[in-house]
């Protein structure tokens, strides 16, 4: 069984807003299917990968549902794949959360817990709500990006947040405190959103329009 | 606030529901039918609202509810976070709404009979998905205390004692409402607010009260709740939200940039 070549692959590992990302990529005209089968998954051209939860135990159900491994190979393959909050920090390669758990690897860098003391004494551990996206770096902006304004608000809701090892890997930021938290990360085919686009009104859905072009 | 990190407040349209139609009562009580939740939800996602909350009142009374129906369909034009609350009473019902669409699961009477479900559902999903929702009736000078069953039942619980154990067991978020000041319109209960803001070590969502935007500005300025509910006012248009958006910016109070 195979996509249609304007399909996107919706990984189901039993974690994440699947029927909110379907419905978000359908109302920006594309066809989505939620998958759990790891065969529709390699054969996908284009993929994304939600999650909501624990990094040890949304990696666990990748690695013995053979999810994981099926985005792998399609990323290798050349398609396009896309990371939802849990699901950008699954592409890189270790998670620090409760224990050291490997990732996907499909980005260089680690992902570790949002240090309280960066922020305000009210931030509560969790970075939850609205905030605004700086989204050059390096003096670009990237395609997923396209007619997003700088200091547009996307919806954040996690308490861990990715590191990426190479700088031109960052594609979108948010302040936190007196630092910056990565927002998104990506590489030629492979791209990451710590943010729920699907969740963050019409300026989310264009990131989503985006990555269908990709 | 500091200079360098503005948070900003998030402005929450609450839907009060019951089956399929919108009401909305006073102090939870003696409630009316408005319209089509969903009709409403929908305009308010197009002007900007920043998380939609629905709670059944009723469903704890009867056992049944209509809400995942209600989710499954605004979901297909509304692209904010929706949090949905009444008649929650296991895992699998928490399961059932989130897959529906939800983003988050409001509980109110079930945690309060078995505290341990908040834990159950936090270890499930996570503890984001988890809002306890709690009914606040103010019974002396310094106390409230938690009713359940849509504002009907009380329960002996101090409201401050009950938000701390349910932060200890998993909830991720508080939405405090009060009964006293529920379809209203006339300003929120300040001195709850900020007390369970004070104490609470997860984001607060204040509801009951609310009828203009200085209502909202008085919370803001007393409390250090993270975002604000608003129903009624909303639903007899005497509110719009773009209007509420706007003038709390003119006040310098952060609101999303909504373009």
């Amino acid at each position: 069984m195979t996509l249609a070549n304007s399909g996107v692959a919706i990984v189901d590992y039993g974690l994440g807003n699947l029927k909110s990302v379907a419905e978000a990529v359908s109302s920006v005209g594309g066809t989505a299917e939620v998958t759990s089968d790891p065969h529709v998954v390699s054969g996908a051209s284009k993929i994304i990968l939600p999650g909501v939860g624990a990094f040890p135990v949304a990696a666990q159900a990748l690695a013995s549902s053979g999810l994981g491994e099926a985005v792998v190979h399609a990323a290798q393959r050349g398609s396009t794949v896309l990371g939802i909050c849990l699901g950008m920090q699954l592409l890189f390669d270790i998670g620090n959360e409760f224990e050291v758990t490997r990732g996907l690897s499909l980005l260089p860098g680690e992902v570790n817990q949002i240090s309280i003391d960066e922020g305000p004494s009210k931030l509560r551990g969790t970075h939850i709500g609205w905030r605004n996206l700086s989204v050059e770096n390096l003096g670009q902006i990237h395609p997923l990006f396209r007619g997003i304004r700088d200091g547009e608000s996307m919806y954040f809701v996690h308490s861990y947040a990715a590191h990426p090892s190479r700088a031109d890997h960052l594609l979108a930021s948010v302040k936190y405190g007196g630092s910056q938290i990565v927002a998104a990360a990506g590489d030629e085919n492979v791209f990451g959103v710590q943010f729920h686009p699907e969740k963050s009104g019409r300026a989310g859905l264009r990131v989503i329009e985006n990555f269908l072009a990709t | 606030m500091s200079e360098v990190f503005k948070k900003p407040i998030r402005l929450i349209a609450r839907l009060d529901v019951k089956g399929s139609n919108l009401i909305k009562g006073i102090h939870l009580e003696g409630l009316r039918v408005i319209g089509s939740p969903n009709e409403k939800a929908r305009l308010y996602y197009q002007q900007g609202a920043d998380e939609l909350l629905y709670m059944d009142a009723v469903a704890s009374l009867y056992n049944r509810s209509y809400l995942s129906q209600l989710v499954t369909e605004v979901v297909r034009n509304v692209f904010i976070p929706i949090t949905v609350g009444g008649g929650v009473r296991a895992v699998d019902d928490v399961k059932q709404l989130l897959r529906a669409g939800a983003d988050k699961v409001a509980i109110n009477s079930a945690a309060v009979r078995s505290p341990r479900l908040l834990r159950d559902v936090a270890e499930s999903f996570g503890r984001q998905c988890v809002v306890l929702s709690v009914e606040a009736k103010k019974t002396s000078a310094e106390s409230w205390e938690v009713y359940v069953d849509g504002g009907r039942e009380k329960t002996g619980r101090d409201v401050f004692e009950w938000i701390e154990e349910a932060v200890q067991l998993g909830a991720g978020e508080i939405l405090v409402t009060s009964i006293d000041r529920d379809g209203t319109e006339k300003g929120f209960d300040i001195e709850l607010m900020e007390k369970a803001s004070k104490i609470s070590a997860v984001p607060v969502i204040a509801s009951g009260g609310m009828g203009t935007s200085a209502h909202a500005s008085e919370l803001l300025s007393k409390s250090t709740v993270d975002a604000a509910a608003v129903g009624r006012a909303l639903h007899y248009d005497r509110l719009k939200l773009p209007d509420l958006r706007n003038s709390l910016l003119s006040e310098g109070i952060g609101v999303r940039d909504f373009g």
